[in-house]
């Protein structure tokens, strides 16, 4: 079907030695010995690697994304523009920029970092950014009043307050950057989306991998949401109360 | 920086916003002596939040001076001259994601105080200002009411017992039947702690009921009369003020004084007379005798036992 | 580097192959267009419509939840297993299903946001339900719902193109063999993605824009 570039495809998918099972010999969508037999070489690896990409991608954007922002607040000017370059970043097709990258980094992680970051940088900026300025006037000013330096008010007023709007951020970007990853197989085999576009590569769509890279994505984020949703409550006890 | 009471002076204190015409402030001169509650009051415009501002440097001065037990305002650190100086907002401004024991700590951790001083200073304040020491140093901002708030608030700002404070219209907020009691107890604290309080509000009747001195600014920042509120009303300085205090001013004179300043006639026949304790003021006792269509009422004492009569007209001497 | 030449190449590869390149273009803009028109023809109306009357929040939050952690190459390969359409129809089934939630879910906070206090003069006033909507809430909204159309719309590109990796058509296509157009080819192809993708994420972003200062003349 294509000449996908990348190396390391993997063998044959179906087994081909023993007697398949008559799930698999109609490409049924649940083959349960499929799956036993593939969940430690295949399945759990590439989830495996999809828990560690994410956990790069986003720790490196939300660096970035909260460098920018302390720029992006303290010098009002350069809001306009750094947002408007995150959002150009935002905008670039994941696999466009995977490809430009190609030639430069090889295939690398860093090919695929390089992406999975740039767009984590939309949200967590803007995010980032608001949680800072919406802090009300007159807590400010009851903390500057009261004496507190301004680096003070800052680690201790501004920033705390900061943090819902931080955290909803980085659990958008979390879930994002967990769909978006399945791409970059495409180009480096490591991931979810491994066993995914292996499956889509067959002629007969293998429906069993593919079911089960999907499901494992999506649970995948559900349970990175609710465990940042976790954290969350913890880091802001004052928003639970009323 | 003293810990008790200081003497706050303004001494020619002027703030002009470039480009506007006319000055915030103009040339504010007036003394407070430690220990008073000196109510800046005026029509909105009049400068009094401005001139507020301007003793912790909140807003800078232009010129002029201002001085604080004798030392220039200029002359402190800005940091330290903040954390000396207690501040109340209208809105209080408290840290919503802190507890009210975080709030009221703040300066005390700021100042390096150990532990566990600050700890029991804050339930030491809880207490002074009405709160439950033990439920509410848990509570954060968002359980508790507009009143409850203010409360925190005034803790948090006499928490490192600061020799001055500065109160920005801090009842402005409250619904008068809260506002009314906030202020009694206000006064009441103010008869403990005696510190030295510039207090800003745009209502007159607050101003009289809690002032020892008020000053009255008009448009364009400028002192019009500087008194203690029984001259003010009395003795107003110009049309400006006496218009300012209301056409009621000599009803509002009557309120300051209380019948038992009065020297009262010996008791008679006291069948049928309104009543009313010594506590109460003179308005009050007008009030009830326009009420009660009578010239005579008894005053009693606080077990209730007849210590004399007024009459209408000593009222009104 | 190798790098330097491969740009090159890779520059020099668009102009030599433009009709190619201007056809497989097309065909990704087919695709992406006729996506696109779908989901905005379901989900904005919801939208909108649920904006308005305030319900539906859970709703909204959900299916942008659900569209944000639903990989987009597992929809394709989904609609292509499971649905019996031509391969383009498929793939256009799972880009619709795409670009549903931001649609969806900016339309109604759009509306949803606009100021009550607005609304509920105009309600005072005598307009009917539909009037507010249209003449109140729509025009305070349209930036907001401008911003979701955006992000669709680049979504829809993004993943019109990989449709083209796993299915053949479009630009996805030449990115997908290599072995026939080369390493300049693939990259070429990347660039006309990219250009795609920023010019109309740039065109959806001047109407943003100037809708925005129509709208709100800070007083």
């Amino acid at each position: 079907m294509t000449g996908r570039r990348l190396a390391g495809g993997g063998g044959p998918v179906i087994p081909n030695f023993g007697k398949p099972s008559s799930c698999l010999k109609h490409n049924g969508w649940f083959c349960t010995d499929w799956l036993h037999a593939h969940w430690g070489d295949i399945l759990q690896p590439a989830l495996v690697q999809h828990v560690l990409l994410t956990l790069l991608a986003v720790g490196i954007g939300f660096g970035i994304a909260f460098l920018l922002a302390l720029l992006g607040f303290r010098f009002r000017l350069l809001n306009a523009p750094l947002g408007a370059f995150t959002d150009v970043l935002y905008m670039l097709p994941s696999i466009a920029l995977f490809e430009i990258l190609l030639p430069i980094t090889g295939i690398t992680w860093t090919t695929i970092l390089i992406p999975l970051v740039a767009y984590t940088l939309f949200v967590l900026y803007r995010n980032t950014v608001a949680g800072l300025r919406a802090v009300p006037g007159e807590v400010l000013e009851s903390a500057r009043g009261m004496g507190l330096t301004r680096r003070q008010t800052f680690l201790r007023v501004e920033l705390p307050l900061a943090v819902p709007s931080i955290m909803a951020g980085l659990r958008i970007a979390t879930v994002s950057t967990i769909s978006i990853a399945t791409i970059a197989a495409f180009l480096v085999a490591d991931g979810l989306g491994k066993p995914i576009f292996d499956a889509l590569e067959q002629p007969d769509i293998f429906k069993t991998e593919l079911l089960a890279g999907g499901v494992l994505v999506v649970l995948l984020a559900l349970v990175a949401d609710a465990l940042l949703s976790l954290l969350q409550r913890a880091l802001t006890p004052w928003t639970r109360v009323r | 920086m003293p810990t008790e009471a200081a003497e706050l002076v303004f001494d020619e204190a002027t703030k002009v916003y470039p480009g506007r015409a006319g000055a915030a402030v103009d040339r504010l001169s007036l003394a407070v002596p430690a220990g008073e509650i000196c109510v800046l009051v005026g029509p909105s415009g009049g400068g009094k939040t401005t001139a507020l501002k301007l003793v912790n440097r909140l807003i800078p001065l232009t010129s002029g001076d201002i001085r604080i037990d004798g030392t220039s305002i200029l002359r402190h650190d800005l940091t330290e001259l903040r954390r000396s100086i207690g501040y109340v907002i209208q809105q209080v401004g408290l840290f919503p994601h802190m507890t009210v024991e975080g709030n009221i700590g703040t300066v005390p951790r700021l100042l390096g105080w150990p532990k566990r001083r600050t700890r029991e200073r804050v339930g030491e304040l809880l207490e002074l200002v009405g709160l439950d020491p033990e439920q509410d140093r848990r509570r954060f901002p968002a359980e508790l009411s507009g009143g409850q708030r203010q409360r925190v608030g005034l803790a948090r700002a006499l928490a490192a017992n600061p020799a001055l404070m500065l109160m920005d219209e801090p009842f402005g907020a409250i619904d008068p039947i809260v506002r009314t009691r906030l202020q009694d107890e206000f006064l009441r604290l103010q008869q403990e702690l005696r510190k030295t309080v510039v207090f800003v509000t745009h209502d007159v009747d607050e101003a009289i009921k809690v002032g020892d001195r008020i000053a009255i600014l008009r448009e364009g920042g400028r002192l019009a009369q500087y008194d203690t509120p029984q001259r003010i009303l009395e003795q107003p300085v110009d049309d400006f003020v006496a218009d300012f205090v209301g056409r009621d001013r000599a009803l509002k004179a009557l309120a300051l004084r209380t019948l038992g300043e009065l020297r009262l006639a010996p008791v008679g026949n006291v069948d049928g007379l309104p009543r009313l304790g010594a506590e109460a003021s003179l308005r009050d006792a007008l009030a009830l005798l326009v009420a009660e269509r009578c010239d005579v009422l008894l005053v009693v004492g606080a077990d209730g036992e007849p210590l004399g009569v007024v009459r209408r007209e000593d009222l009104l001497a | 580097m190798i790098a330097g030449s491969l740009f090159l190449d890779a520059f020099r590869f668009i102009p030599h192959h433009a009709s190619l390149l201007l056809h497989e273009t097309g065909g990704t803009a087919k695709l992406a267009f006729a996506a696109l028109g779908i989901a905005v023809a379901l989900a904005l109306p919801l939208g909108l419509w649920l904006g308005h009357r305030h319900r539906g929040l859970l709703l909204a939050l959900g299916v942008s939840n659900l569209g944000r952690a639903l990989p987009s190459i597992v929809l394709i390969g989904f609609a292509i297993a499971l649905l019996r359409l031509t391969f383009f129809w498929e793939c256009a089934v799972a880009l619709v299903i795409l670009a549903i939630p931001p649609i969806l879910t900016n339309a109604y906070f759009a509306i949803e946001g606009v100021d009550p206090d607005a609304v509920e003069a105009a309600r005072g006033m005598g307009l009917t339900e539909a009037q507010i909507l249209r003449r109140v809430e729509l025009p305070l909204g349209l930036p907001l719902i401008l911003a979701g159309l955006r992000i669709a719309a680049v979504f829809v590109i993004a993943t019109a193109t990989i449709a083209g990796i796993v299915g053949g058509g479009g630009l996805g296509d030449v990115i997908a063999n290599e072995q026939t157009y080369g390493s300049a080819g693939v990259l070429g192809a990347s660039y006309c993605v990219a250009a795609m993708a920023l010019l109309v994420a740039a065109a959806l972003g001047l109407l943003q824009h100037v809708t925005y200062r129509r709208m709100a003349p800070r007083a």
